[in-house]
């Protein structure tokens, strides 16, 4: 599995999500930065963390207008696998790969801290590493990350079970709606999440909960 | 050129912490009597065009495009 990271001014998990890639492919991913109009023969395309241009305006709504992001919307539409998180997650949602928006946290607070997770839906290509309703462990850091969808988005994506991520627990940072953590679209090939599982991927991290989506999305499990 | 004034703001029903905090933040500082405050964004735009229809249009795009997420905000625009 061949996999590529997509690097913007401001991203600044980038790194961590390369060894993260790397650590558990074996191989390291390729790097496409934003002017790139087109994009290696991947399997799986990673938006990483960060303040992408200084989330000026709306969180990743500059970053979504680049053209690398034309680029990432035909793979998805080819059925390529496409995750972004924290600010990957608000650069999809800005650029209509996934429905919904995310908003400042309720509590107005940046929130860097660990929560649990609750795996709403373990039959993704992203997930089936993990048990369905598995709770797991993951860090979050962010300052926007108050998912908000229409009344009418919010029953469709919990009804097609497009809800893969819900806060456990009682450990809901941000006030996001229905606990929701990360998203699928329809087709199930585009994952948009704020806790960050590179950053809980081995022993040294204090922890593995985040491993097994790696290993999902880079088809390492049977 | 043509003169504009974009005003973006959270939709109704769409919660505006900031909004909030700035609500209790006037309470702090005794003014009674305000119901509530929504915080938004205006955009001072110059456009090098004398067709008022055509700054129209690209400022209405402008709005759907980016200066805008209509999933959570409405839009209004005033050429002066």
């Amino acid at each position: 599995m061949k996999s590529a990271v997509i690097q913007l001014p401001g991203l600044n998990r980038d790194r961590d999500m390369i060894a993260a890639l790397k650590k558990v492919s074996g191989n390291a991913p390729a790097l496409v930065w934003q002017t790139e109009t087109e994009l290696p023969d991947v399997d799986l395309i990673v938006i990483p963390g960060g303040f992408s241009y200084g989330d000026y305006l709306r969180c990743g709504a500059i970053a979504a207008r680049m053209p690398v992001m034309k680029a990432v919307a035909e793979k998805a539409a080819q059925g390529v696998m496409v995750m972004g998180v924290c600010n990957g997650f608000q650069i999809l949602l800005e650029c209509g790969l996934l429905p919904g928006a995310l908003m400042r946290n309720a509590s107005l607070r940046f929130v860097c801290r660990e929560v649990k997770l609750q795996v709403a839906n373990a039959n993704t290509a992203f997930t089936r590493g993990y048990a369905p309703n598995q709770i797991i462990r993951c860090p979050v850091a962010h300052h926007d990350g108050n998912y908000f969808a229409e009344p009418e988005t919010l029953k469709r994506i919990e009804g097609e079970g497009q809800v893969v991520f819900r806060y456990a627990q009682g450990t809901n940072p941000n006030g996001s709606i229905n606990d929701i953590a990360g998203i699928v679209n329809t087709g199930g090939n585009v994952l948009g999440l704020m806790p960050h599982p590179e950053n809980l991927i081995e022993a040294a991290h204090g922890g593995t909960d985040g491993r097994a989506l790696f290993e999902s999305a880079l088809s390492k499990v049977a | 050129m043509i003169k504009a004034r974009v005003i973006v703001t959270l939709k109704n029903g769409v919660l505006d912490p900031q909004g909030k905090a700035i609500e209790g933040a006037l309470g702090a500082l005794d003014f009674s009597g305000v119901g509530s405050v929504r915080q938004g964004k205006v955009f001072d735009i110059e456009l090098d065009t004398a067709d008022k229809a055509k700054a129209e249009a690209d400022l209405k795009e402008m709005c759907e495009r980016l200066l805008a997420n209509t999933v959570i905000e409405n839009y209004s625009i005033a050429i002066t």
